[in-house]
């Protein structure tokens, strides 16, 4: 039989087995021994492209490209850089298609406003239509007085 | 005018359609890389010649247009295009210099012992840090560099001799005349 500690002992194992862990791929070597700096760095890394994946971060890449681009960013940072400095240092070199997510600027407003602006167009072209056929699909009301007078009048005229 | 405007969807389609046309052309690698380095300085190196010959100094090349080519020994495509850059290097076109990649030094001395060796001079980057201020992201790269050590071109992957006769060649002379 099992002990009670033992059926939680496998509860733990079951639940760990359904925690995944993100993927890294820094190397114990490549870590700064000041945890804040390193913290930084590791932050900055989820935010740069590697460049031979291209759709991996090269925090999480194991690509000699993005092990060395690690180093670098390291170096900046233990050098004094501030993070925005560190980033920049790798943009010059790289361009901006390095950065994992792309700055607002007059290049990319229609890469970031677009999608909301097709939405919005969308949304107002659909009211619109809704709008117009509401009194066609609605009950019809009934007929003024004027009307009647003139439909009268219309069949009477086609009877002749 | 209303007419029209039943068009608007066919009018977006050939408007996607041409511009996956453009984009999507077979002679166009969606994967390479426009160069940030284009138009600016190249970044200053004075690396350690292969072999202890005379080291690659940046400083020293400048004064003409002149070409640097990234290569490994482990880079298979730069294989390919090795016998190209020997043609090239019997018939002096090129002011050719090599910048071993990540290589050990000794590798690259057997690869340019065994395969003949085109080039003027040759830096050794073990460390790849030279590659990385170039913003190289892979071998071979090629980079055309003016008279007064600016980036003017890139080539990533091996060189054809359709790009050399109709984009290098008549680049460097455009840049050794002015």
């Amino acid at each position: 039989m099992i002990s009670r500690h033992g059926v939680r002992t496998w509860w733990l194992v079951a639940l760990l087995l359904l925690v995944t862990l993100a993927a890294q791929a820094v190397e114990p070597s490549e870590r700064l021994a000041d945890p804040a700096l390193e913290a930084r760095a590791r932050a900055i890394s989820g935010e740069l492209r590697c460049l031979v994946c291209q759709n991996e971060s090269i925090d999480e890449s194991g690509a000699d490209l993005a092990h060395d681009i690690r180093i670098f960013v390291r170096e900046r940072l233990t050098a004094g850089d501030t993070n925005a400095q560190a980033i920049q240092a790798v943009v010059n070199r790289y361009g901006q298609f390095v950065l994992l997510k792309p700055p607002v600027e007059p290049a990319t407003y229609v890469l970031w406003y677009g999608p909301p602006l097709l939405l919005v167009v969308g949304l107002a072209g659909t009211l619109v239509w809704l709008k117009r056929r509401r009194p066609a699909a609605g009950e019809s009301e009934p007929l003024s007085a004027e009307e009647s007078r003139r439909l009268d009048g219309l069949m009477r005229g086609n009877d002749a | 005018m209303k007419r029209l405007f039943y068009l608007l969807p066919l009018v977006l389609f050939m408007a996607l359609a041409g511009y996956f046309l453009v984009a999507l052309r077979p002679d166009h690698d969606i994967h390479e890389l426009p160069s940030a380095m284009i138009a600016k300085p190249a970044p200053a190196f004075d690396l350690a010649g292969l072999e202890s010959k005379q080291p690659l100094d940046l400083a020293a090349l400048k004064g003409h247009p002149f070409v640097i080519n990234f290569f490994a020994s482990w880079c298979v495509p730069c294989r390919i295009e090795h016998p190209l850059l020997m043609r090239l290097a019997e018939q002096n076109h090129l002011p050719l210099y090599g910048i071993a990649y990540k290589d050990k030094p000794a590798d690259s001395t057997r690869l340019l012992a065994t395969f003949g060796d085109p080039y003027r001079q040759v830096g050794i980057d073990e460390d790849g840090r030279v590659g990385l201020n170039f913003g190289v992201y892979g071998v071979p790269e090629t980079y055309v560099v003016d008279s007064t050590g600016v980036i003017r071109r890139r080539f990533v992957g091996p060189l054809t001799a359709e790009t050399v006769d109709k984009d290098l060649l008549p680049l460097l002379k455009q840049l050794g005349r002015s």
